[in-house]
């Protein structure tokens, strides 16, 4: 009997995975033993800190990293250039989030309930689907909060996100398929419990929850089942492994191409891509604004981290047979995301079929199985992430006494009343659009110049014709904002407290130089490749 | 090295800037955007007469050149440089834009709007064109062609008329189109240019040297891009339905500039990019184009007869004369092609001497509508005859800067596509045949039509839409005045050029031949007829 070795660890390699991961090990400890009046300084305190500290030793890690990257923990975790630049990525895009869950001053007391069992004290009188709130919040707040302090708000939302962030992490970096799997439902599970944690709208809020739970089951379940059929095919889960299978074999490619579709269909789901799309939507209209800025930026990140890696280097070589398939499937979305888009009348579902465009445009990025498409799917996804962090954090301005004014109607004559907010989010709108001397033309044109050079040329004119429609939904919110008259007792644009107006403007800064001097973050996207 | 252009691009830009901090001074503003476009002019003069013909002629192709490299990743360099063309453009926009301002001094603007926010659009309009005809670097061309729509959608659909919405929308949607379709070929150019070179470019010159070696079947594709879009800008015909809306509903100036300068990217786009970057497809094209081009020239004229309105009559001539204009750029002679570059220059003299008429009749009458109007020249005998004087220059009589374009392009067009030419002609007789029926049914004629009784029964008369501030008029008093001090200075200098170009073309024409006859060279056919020959 051999003796059992441990496998070698390059600490330093995934210290930023460990330090998010213990971080929120402690934050739970911290909800569990502070008294509750003080857990929200100490909770927010700690998360920006372990953050922060996780970015630092990344980026000493980073200066000295070895171009080809590096495999370690058993060979479960690849740390190459993709993954520290998607690690970047989703660090700041994360501390972005942060700072927008842990505003108070917008929602006075926080976008977030006790619990998600609050429903009687906070939720909706009985036999409203809006939600709209039956108890004066503050009343119930005071219940918990030190007497003479402003109410305060459930913290549990901290630890969660450092959950989701950590998972996030390892699901970007996982070398083999059953440590993306545990790494996806570390991701997930915390996702679905904050979905359900809006103060406004409680039913609304416990709806997307729970659809968003059930179908990201069936999803965790199509990759499981993918997992399996590809064990069978290559009698191994790592990606180098399946690709060494897949060339000179005689095996049946049934088992092969079976298993692609299905792990891919939970990828998908995650990356909200068409047709697989439909809790999209109601998730993010469902979400309090925050969570929703976290999981279209860093979710985003995080799926298609994932799918250019499983693509990349699991199924490169076969990328003659799938990619057909992958460009309906782009197309499709594309498609539903520009068509439906125009038919909404809430803001924040329209962003949601953006999002579902923008997946397209990504997964086109990913299908290129060149250098210089895995950068330009990174580009694009850092471009992506900050502009919706800001465009949710301008929805969270704009309120009526119920909450957020989601509405699009709602929206009307705000360039009279608020010029700065109307023009952060044009530009923002913009941006998302892809039109110049933004970062959302400069990562469109990375990722179509990468297609059309790996032989995509009829996908890129296609692509482009659904941005032309999709350009038409974002125009009619500066429509709207400039061109309407206001209607009456229409919402307010709230000012704004430090943290979300650090958010938004690290959002707007960053999609203004993204387009305007885009060569440093570039360089960085494409310093290296996967590695096997 | 020369940092002149960079300066001209962003005198402009600061002065749009300086009107945030001065928008509760709106005298102040205004004197701060009319100085900016004064120093722009003066800029533009400078450059002008810096500007070496003898140095073009011998072969240097771009002047004042600047660059520096911008995105390394894709190829980009922030680089500028004119050439003759580009420079009469520039001085074209330069030279409008002032006039404009003063123009819209006193205009009366939506409620809500400021003037330091109309001036401000203006002043960033006028920055991004000079961007799109000063770059030598194809991205960063494609990145001022798309930012130019943002300020003119902003000053249509915040400036512009009741159905100004409608209108904004439209025209942003279009070009955007256009712009997007060019995109795909702009990364299938740079995609190409790697495969020839090793490495891909934006750079205007490499590009052109390396255009033969590019197959014909991949220039048709990356020609068509471009096309659609700049046919779009333009307009030519089947693409053309955005601009009577958008020229009609857009406040005067912006509707100037719009149509005078603006849709000039699109010919300026044939004359700098389709031929030159895909010669081969343009020649298989050209057919196409040409009966496009034609198809315009007599449509256009044809309903810019039937036009109820006074703002979309004008911009349905302009689509006759745009006809004109895309074919002289595809008959592919030097001399068509100078006719065809003076003809833009011209164009947007008396197309914008046009517009700024319509605009001083709605002052006074209030209405956009022909048939409101009626017997003006009785009452502002300076007015119509300021009117008569844009309309010969539009229909290009004799003595007029018009004449000079519109024959060079006929006769250097005859040689190769003499049919095309021929049926163009005609398109002449209906450009007599709408100027005069127009200036016939406002200015001739007993005093009639409802806005010209209203306005001298009312004092202050003028419903919506009155391009004067209310006040100014109310102190007038009733009548149908003639026209004040500070209109005859919006008109003087256009009068001015108007009939010096149509009598001492010389100058322009100097500067623009050695570029065209370098495009000539560019598209390597035989010159039928060299520019320069005929008619100085």
């Amino acid at each position: 009997m051999t003796p059992l070795n441990a496998p070698p660890i390059d600490y330093g390699a995934i210290a930023p995975l460990l330090i998010v991961l213990g971080g929120a090990c402690v934050s739970v400890l911290l909800e569990a033993f502070l008294p509750r009046h003080q857990r929200w300084p100490a909770q927010v305190a700690l998360t920006v800190l372990v953050v922060a500290v996780a970015g630092v030793t990344l980026g000493v890690y980073a200066g000295s990293a070895p171009a080809a990257g590096v495999v370690t923990l058993g060979s479960t975790l690849a740390v190459d250039m993709p993954t520290l630049f998607l690690w970047g990525t989703l660090l700041v895009l994360g501390f972005g989030s942060l700072l927008l869950i842990a505003d108070r001053s917008v929602e006075p007391g926080g976008a977030f309930v006790a619990s998600a069992a609050e429903r009687l004290s906070v939720g909706a009188a009985p036999g409203t689907t809006t939600g709209a709130t039956g108890v004066d919040p503050e009343h119930v707040d005071r219940s918990y909060g030190a007497p003479g302090e402003a109410p305060t708000m459930q913290t549990e939302v901290f630890p969660f996100t450092l959950f989701a962030l950590g998972g996030m992490m390892a699901f970007v970096a996982a070398n083999d398929l059953l440590t993306m799997f545990v790494a996806l439902e570390v991701l997930s599970l915390p996702l679905y419990l904050m979905c359900g944690l809006a103060r406004r709208r409680r039913l609304l809020s416990q709806e997307a929850a729970v659809k968003y739970f059930l179908l990201g089951a069936f999803a965790s379940a199509f990759f499981l089942y993918g997992l399996a059929l590809l064990y069978g095919y290559a009698g191994s889960v790592r990606l180098s492994a399946i690709a060494e299978a897949a060339v000179g074999t005689d095996r049946s490619d049934a088992l092969l191409f079976g298993g692609l579709a299905l792990l891919v269909v939970g990828l998908l789901f995650k990356g909200s891509v068409g047709p697989f799309h439909t809790w999209t939507p109601d998730v993010y209209q469902g979400a309090p604004t925050p969570v929703t800025a976290f999981m279209a930026a860093c979710t985003k990140v995080a799926a298609f981290g994932a799918i250019a890696r499983v693509l990349y280097v699991a199924f490169g070589s076969t990328r003659w047979e799938w990619r057909g398939v992958l460009w309906a499937v782009a197309i499709a979305s594309m498609f539903i995301g520009a068509v439906l888009g125009l038919t909404q009348t809430d803001l924040k579902r329209m962003i949601a079929y953006s999002s579902i465009a923008h997946a397209g445009f990504l997964l086109i990025g990913t299908m290129a199985i060149t250098p210089a498409g895995v950068s330009s799917t990174l580009f694009y996804l850092l471009a992506y992430g900050f502009t919706t962090l800001a465009v949710f954090g301008v929805i969270s301005l704009v309120r009526t006494a119920d909450g957020e004014a989601t509405h699009l109607s709602q929206w009307a004559g705000l360039a009279k009343r608020s010029p700065v907010l109307a023009g952060v989010m044009t530009f923002l709108l913009l941006a998302l659009a892809g039109i110049p001397l933004t970062s959302g033309f400069t990562a469109k044109f990375a990722i179509f110049a990468a297609a059309l050079s790996d032989g995509m040329a009829p996908l890129v004119v296609i692509a482009l014709v659904a941005s032309a429609i999709a350009a038409f939904f974002y125009l009619r919110i500066v429509v709207l904002m400039y061109f309407s008259e206001a209607p009456e007792n229409g919402p307010t644009v709230t000012v704004p407290g430090a943290f979300t107006t650090v958010t938004i403007t690290l959002g707007v800064v960053v999609t203004l130089l993204l387009g305007i001097v885009p060569t440093l973050v570039l360089d960085w996207a494409g310093a290296g490749g996967f590695t096997g | 090295m020369n940092p002149m252009l960079i300066i001209l691009l962003l005198v402009p830009v600061v002065g749009a800037l300086l009107m945030y901090p001065l928008r509760h001074n709106v005298p102040a503003a205004k004197a701060t955007a009319m100085v900016t476009a004064l120093v722009e002019f003066l800029l533009v003069v400078v450059i002008w007469v810096g500007y070496d013909t003898a140095a073009a002629a011998a072969g240097t192709r771009f002047q004042y050149e600047f660059s520096v490299p911008w995105i390394p990743a894709f190829g980009t360099h922030l680089a500028f440089g004119i050439d003759g063309i580009a420079l009469v453009l520039i001085a074209l926009t330069a030279f409008l834009v002032p006039g404009l301002m003063l123009f819209a001094w006193a205009e009366k603007l939506p409620e809500g709007r400021t003037a330091s926010g109309y001036f401000a659009l203006l002043l960033a309009t006028q920055a991004t064109l000079m961007g799109v005809f000063t770059a030598t670097d194809v991205f960063l061309f494609y990145v001022f062609f798309e930012a130019m729509l943002i300020p003119m959608y902003f000053l249509i659909g915040r400036f512009g008329g009741p159905n100004r919405q409608y209108a904004s929308v439209k025209f942003f949607l279009y070009s955007l189109l256009g712009g997007l379709i060019m995109l795909a070929s702009l990364i299938g150019l740079y995609v190409t240019s790697g495969n020839v070179l090793g490495q891909g470019t934006f750079t205007w010159t490499e590009l052109q040297a390396i255009a033969q070696d590019v197959p014909t079947s991949t220039q048709i594709w990356l020609f068509l891009g471009f096309f659609v879009a700049f046919a779009i800008k333009a307009p030519l015909v089947p693409f053309h339905t955005w601009l009577p809306d958008a020229g009609a509903e857009a406040p005067i100036v912006a509707a100037v500039l719009l149509v005078g300068v603006l849709d000039k990217v699109g010919t300026f786009g044939f004359l700098r990019y389709c031929l030159p970057l895909f010669p081969d497809a343009s020649q298989a094209l050209a057919p196409l184009v040409i009966t496009l081009a034609v198809i315009g020239v007599i449509y256009g004229a044809l309903l810019a007869v039937g036009q109820k309105d006074m703002s979309r009559f004008v911009a349905y001539t302009s689509i006759a004369h745009f006809g004109f204009i895309a074919l002289g750029t595809f008959a592919f002679s030097s001399q068509a092609f100078a006719g065809a570059t003076l003809y833009m220059v011209n164009h947007g003299l008396s197309t914008g001497m046009l517009f700024v008429m319509v605009g001083l009749l709605v002052a006074r009458g209030g209405s956009r509508l022909i048939s409101d109007y009626g017997g003006v020249a009785k009452l502002a005998p300076l007015l119509a005859g300021c009117l008569l004087l844009a309309g010969m220059s539009s229909l290009a009589l004799p003595g007029t800067n018009s004449f000079v374009s519109e024959f060079l392009v006929l006769v250097g067009s005859f040689p190769n596509e003499p049919v095309a030419t021929i049926i163009a002609t005609v398109g002449i007789i209906f450009a007599a045949l709408y100027v005069l029926w127009f200036y016939q049914q406002t200015m001739q004629g007993p005093v009639r039509g409802n806005a010209v009784i209203k306005a001298l029964e009312t004092a202050g008369a003028g419903g919506p839409g009155a391009m004067i501030d209310p006040a100014v008029a109310a102190s007038r008093g009733a009548g149908f005045p003639d026209l004040t001090k500070r209109e005859i200075g919006v008109l003087a200098p256009l009068i001015v050029v108007i009939v010096l170009l149509g009598f001492f073309p010389g100058p322009v024409l100097d500067v623009i031949n050695p570029s065209v006859q370098a495009t000539m060279t560019e598209l390597g056919l035989p010159d039928p007829v060299p520019a320069g020959g005929t008619s100085r």
